[in-house]
């Protein structure tokens, strides 16, 4: 990974907003190999806000490739699982790239900027990765792959407020703007591409822009969000707002030792895609499977008690026999109980299954199993 | 000016304990590690009419994040607990040093250990 020449190698990056999050109280944590906004203050009223009014991100951390030439799309239909040849310039596609073994080497989103222009976003742990696996699997096809991982901040404002906020700083067609699609436009006075996603369970937008521009940006969106009661916000937030909505994160949810049918993700394996792709072999055995012998499945689960579920700790049938692993967990701002994600025996998957329990520390702490999500958005 | 009260002994757990008035000492955490800790959702507390032991866990604390052990910062028999705090464990990030006291103990021996405020501090910029 390149470093900028101010920072020592080895050393946690910096992101163009650093100093910002500084002036601004931030509690810093590093996430994979970043230094990273992890609260400002509480990190419940941040949450909060993006489910009532609106939330201000820095993502810089993600990782973006592009991925250019003739065979653009043909590459990223062999490279990656999903059809992304098809998906029509503007729009955006969630997506995996999974190793010749079926197993998932990260989560993605696609964005088709031109019929000869994609961007990849992956994510800043598996970043590398990515590349490297693209960069690879392009050979023999006419397309160029491209680090740009310093091309660009990103900015994501989340929440029922934030298709206001960005209106007042913009003239790009919001409303014309789907979810999951992108368009380049100027915000603030900054060219920007303007993407309606996000990792919340709200409506929101995420903003593409270079380093260089990204303060004046956050500090424009800072302003117009004023009065809708707009707050900066972090990535323990946004680990809660994620889990409220029932979207993986890689490592938790998501490892190289699962496959994307595994984790209940099947959909996004494309396999009447034209031409072969990396994992299909693999994942065509790991898709008969899953449908015939179910393996464990992602539930969720709602605690009765207080005490928190966290990733690792074992799910039981109460009698301490263990039925699966919690994968992720926290106190849910929303719902005012403790929830988690799991992988659980197919047999006790069923949500309202009895006697499931987590082995919190030692004691069987009930938990009901639940479908995903935990929240759902009024649309 | 420091902002650990100066009337405050200090536990290099981050715990304060207050003088003693009639040989019961009051317990939390210090404003620094409820900082740390974020926002608290959680707190487990010992039973009132228990003993603690100076440097031992008696409970846990837990936040969005992670879940803390507690440790007592002196030995003796808990006297009373914080109900509130039980509650509406906000209290402990709002109002570490007063509201969001955790519990009272009637002290069997002398404390060890604990650092003064100005100590504290030194400890804490590490």
């Amino acid at each position: 990974m390149s470093e900028s020449p101010s920072q020592p190698a080895g050393a946690p990056r910096r992101t163009a907003l650093d100093a910002l999050h500084r002036a601004l109280g931030a509690t810093m944590t590093d996430f994979a190999g970043w230094d990273m906004p992890l609260r400002y203050a509480s990190e419940r009223e941040e949450h909060q806000a993006v489910r009532t009014r609106a939330g201000l991100f820095d993502l810089s951390h993600m990782g973006e490739i592009a991925v250019t030439g003739p065979q653009a799309g043909e590459l990223l239909d062999f490279a990656l699982v999903g059809h992304l040849s098809a998906l029509a310039v503007g729009r955006a596609r969630y997506t995996m790239i999974c190793a010749a073994d079926g197993g998932i080497l990260d989560d993605l989103i696609v964005y088709r900027l031109g019929e000869q222009e994609f961007m990849i976003v992956a994510n800043a742990s598996n970043a590398q990765i990515v590349l490297d696996a693209v960069t690879e699997r392009a050979a023999g096809f006419d397309a160029a792959v491209r680090d740009d991982r310093d091309a660009y901040a990103l900015l994501a404002v989340q929440g029922p407020e934030s298709p206001g906020i960005l209106k007042s700083l913009t003239d790009a067609d919001l409303d014309g703007l789907k979810y999951y699609a992108g368009l380049p436009g100027t915000v603030a006075g900054v060219p920007a591409l303007i993407a309606r996603t996000g990792y919340t369970g709200e409506d929101g937008f995420e903003l593409f822009v270079a380093p260089a521009d990204a303060e004046a940006l956050w500090q424009a969106l800072t302003e117009a969000g004023r009065a809708a009661g707009l707050v900066p916000c972090g990535l323990s937030c946004r680990d809660t707002l994620r889990l409220e909505a029932g979207m993986p994160l890689y490592g938790h949810e998501l490892t190289t030792a699962l496959t994307p049918f595994d984790a209940g993700l099947g959909r996004v394996v494309k396999f009447d895609k034209p031409g072969d792709f990396v994992g299909r072999q693999a994942l065509t055995v790991a898709a008969e499977k899953a449908a015939a012998t179910p393996p464990r499945k992602l539930v969720g689960l709602v605690a009765q008690g207080r005490r928190v579920p966290r990733a690792g700790y074992p799910v039981t049938d109460g009698s301490g026999a263990v039925i699966g692993e919690v994968t992720s967990g926290a106190p849910s701002p929303t719902l005012g109980v403790p929830v988690a994600m799991a992988y659980v025996d197919a047999a006790h998957a069923a949500p309202g299954t009895a006697g499931v329990a987590v082995d919190i520390r030692g004691a069987q702490e009930p938990h009901e199993v639940v479908a995903l999500p935990f929240y759902k958005r009024e649309r | 000016m420091s902002i650990n009260p100066e009337q405050l002994r200090y536990s290099k757990e981050h715990e304060w304990v207050s003088a003693p008035a009639d040989g019961v000492a009051t317990v939390g955490i210090t404003s620094h590690a409820a900082d740390a800790l974020g926002d608290v959702v959680f707190v487990q507390l010992p039973e009132a009419g228990s003993t603690v032991t100076a440097g031992e866990t008696c409970g846990e604390l837990e936040s969005t994040k992670s879940v803390s052990d507690l440790y007592s910062p002196v030995t003796g028999e808990v006297t009373e607990v914080n109900q509130d705090v039980v509650d509406d464990p906000s209290l402990v990030n709002s109002a570490p040093f007063a509201g969001g006291w955790l519990f009272k103990v009637r002290e069997s021996e002398e404390a060890a250990d604990l650092l003064t405020s100005a100590e504290y501090d030194a400890f804490v910029a590490g």
